[in-house]
């Protein structure tokens, strides 16, 4: 059974439907980019795989053992975070508030996990420093910690790149691509369909044609013929 | 010794003990939700919803309501939960809406008071709402009852959730897709602070709540990093400033509400210059 199964999906917001049945699914380990236009609903699939908003049609199944709330979700920065007064390890361990339930105070074990993530994330001598003062690289990694205190199967990073520079976004494609063959299903949202041809090995293309598949059978249709020879030279 | 001798037979007089009480329980819990509200873009809600509060007053002086509590706390509750909790998603955003149910409320509240006073001395009225002039120094015995059981409600409440306060405020849509529940969060945020607000009218009247709420968090943010820093700093500076305030005004005979916040900028200075010279990024 596969983890993520998406049915004749329908989604939209203000009752204006954007997509029409979606289907596609992820199994254990896969490396998904969505990639598409600006406007093509690539967010707002994101939000209805995460439970943020409901679809207008269709289901998300999640199965192999994941539930909804277990996807780790890498977002794109927000005004109010940008000059956040918190330090990063305060910061990674809210990733573990969903496994508190009513509790108010973090375990030894949930203290014990942010660390070893700040550890993996190669930031563990940033753990006291204020939030605000990283650079961009930076910040990415700690969310991504925090994201990894959420989940142990799936994650889901919006952009994981935008705003970076290329060195950095090397490293930070090479991170993602680290944890995926620890095991961990990854989902991309990206503009950058060269990173996604290198690293993905399957595609969600969404717009006005709609593609899912293998990264070869991207390269071989005609959606992926057109997108790829636009967007990857840029 | 001369000021020592004065405090001490001011502190005699029980109308002073109360007001310091009141004093400082007000702003310790509206210094504890100062720092998520600023940091949620919300800074401007306090001026609101005190605003909202003046208007409800009105309606209950105009009704003759003797208790007009029950009427100013469901009201502003419900516009706190109208404004904060459902703003995600409304037509007007944030700012605006606060803008515009502040302003209302404040028109409607002055007119209503005009067209249907009862009262030989209505500027006087509306003016020790707006700044609390003297009210604090008028407190009952049961007044300053009900304000210390909130507090320690609010303040329970806030320690009891704080980590998730964190959360929502950090981040509200991770905290959504992870499985906490942030519009119950967002709610009890909502609900806390129509309470402070309500009892803070006493304290400096409704023009001045936003500095209670505001001032200690920004000078909290100025030199400390962590998220727990800036808010017990900015708890105990809050304390400080109104207690100074408050016995500033007893001596000095100078308004409460005004000299509190006065107290509160000077420290804000204060804490901007810390900031800049231990290097702390003075944005």
């Amino acid at each position: 059974m596969s983890q993520l199964e998406c049915r004749d999906l329908c989604l939209g917001y203000d009752g204006r439907t954007i997509l029409h049945n979606l289907n596609f699914s992820i199994d254990s380990g896969d490396y998904l980019c969505i990639v598409g236009e600006n406007g093509s609903g690539k967010s707002t699939l994101m939000k209805t795989i995460l439970g943020l908003q409901s679809p207008i049609s269709g289901e998300i199944i999640t199965g192999d053992g994941l539930h909804q709330n277990e996807i780790g979700y890498l977002p794109q920065q927000t005004v109010v975070q940008r000059d956040f007064p918190a330090t990063v390890r305060e910061i990674v361990l809210s990733g573990c508030q969903a496994r508190c339930g009513l509790r108010p105070f973090y375990s030894k074990e949930e203290k014990k996990l942010a660390d070893e993530n700040i550890e993996k994330m190669g930031i563990a001598n940033l753990g006291k420093r204020c939030y605000r003062e990283l650079s961009g690289g930076q910040q990415q990694r700690v969310l991504l910690a925090r994201a990894l205190c959420a989940t142990k199967k799936m994650l889901l990073l919006d952009e994981p790149v935008s705003g970076l520079d290329p060195k950095v976004t090397a490293e930070m494609y090479q991170l993602i691509e680290g944890l995926n063959k620890d095991g961990i299903t990854v989902i991309m949202i990206s503009h950058d369909i060269g990173a996604a041809l290198s690293y993905a090995d399957k595609i969600l293309h969404i717009g006005q044609n709609v593609f899912f598949g293998t990264k070869k059978e991207y390269l071989e249709s005609e959606v992926g013929k057109g997108f790829g020879m636009n967007g990857g030279r840029e | 010794m001369m000021l020592v001798d004065k405090l001490s037979l001011y502190f005699q007089y029980p109308f002073v003990r109360y007001a310091l009480v009141v004093g400082v329980l007000i702003s310790l819990c509206s210094s504890l939700l100062g720092v998520t509200l600023v940091l949620k873009r919300f800074s401007f809600i306090g001026d609101g919803l005190s605003h909202v509060a003046f208007g409800a007053m009105s309606v209950a002086a105009v009704l003759g309501l003797t208790n007009d509590m029950v009427l100013v706390l469901p009201v502003t509750v419900i516009s706190a939960i109208l404004l904060l909790a459902a703003g995600q998603n409304a037509k007007i955003k944030g700012d605006a809406s606060v803008a515009m149910i502040s302003v209302g409320s404040l028109a409607i509240g002055y007119l209503l008071m005009n067209l249907f006073s009862t009262s030989s001395n209505l500027s006087g009225d509306v003016c020790s709402t707006l700044f609390g002039s003297t009210s604090i120094l008028t407190l009952s015995k049961t007044e300053v009852i009900l304000c210390t059981v909130l507090s320690v409600v609010v303040v329970a409440a806030f320690v009891f959730f704080y980590n998730k306060i964190f959360c929502v405020t950090f981040d509200e849509s991770f905290a959504r897709a992870t499985g906490t529940k942030a519009g119950i969060y967002n709610l009890l945020i909502a609900v806390i602070i129509a309470v402070i607000i309500v009892l803070a009218m006493n304290l400096v009247g409704s023009l001045l709540i936003s500095a209670l709420v505001i001032f200690p968090a920004l000078s909290a943010m100025r030199v400390f990093r962590s998220f727990r820093s800036v808010t017990i700093c900015s708890a105990v500076l809050s304390v400080f400033c109104s207690s100074l305030g408050i016995l500033i005004s007893v001596l000095a005979g100078t308004p409460v509400g005004s000299t509190i916040v006065a107290v509160d900028i000077v420290a804000f200075a204060l804490f901007s210059l810390i900031g800049f010279v231990s290097g702390g990024k003075s944005k």
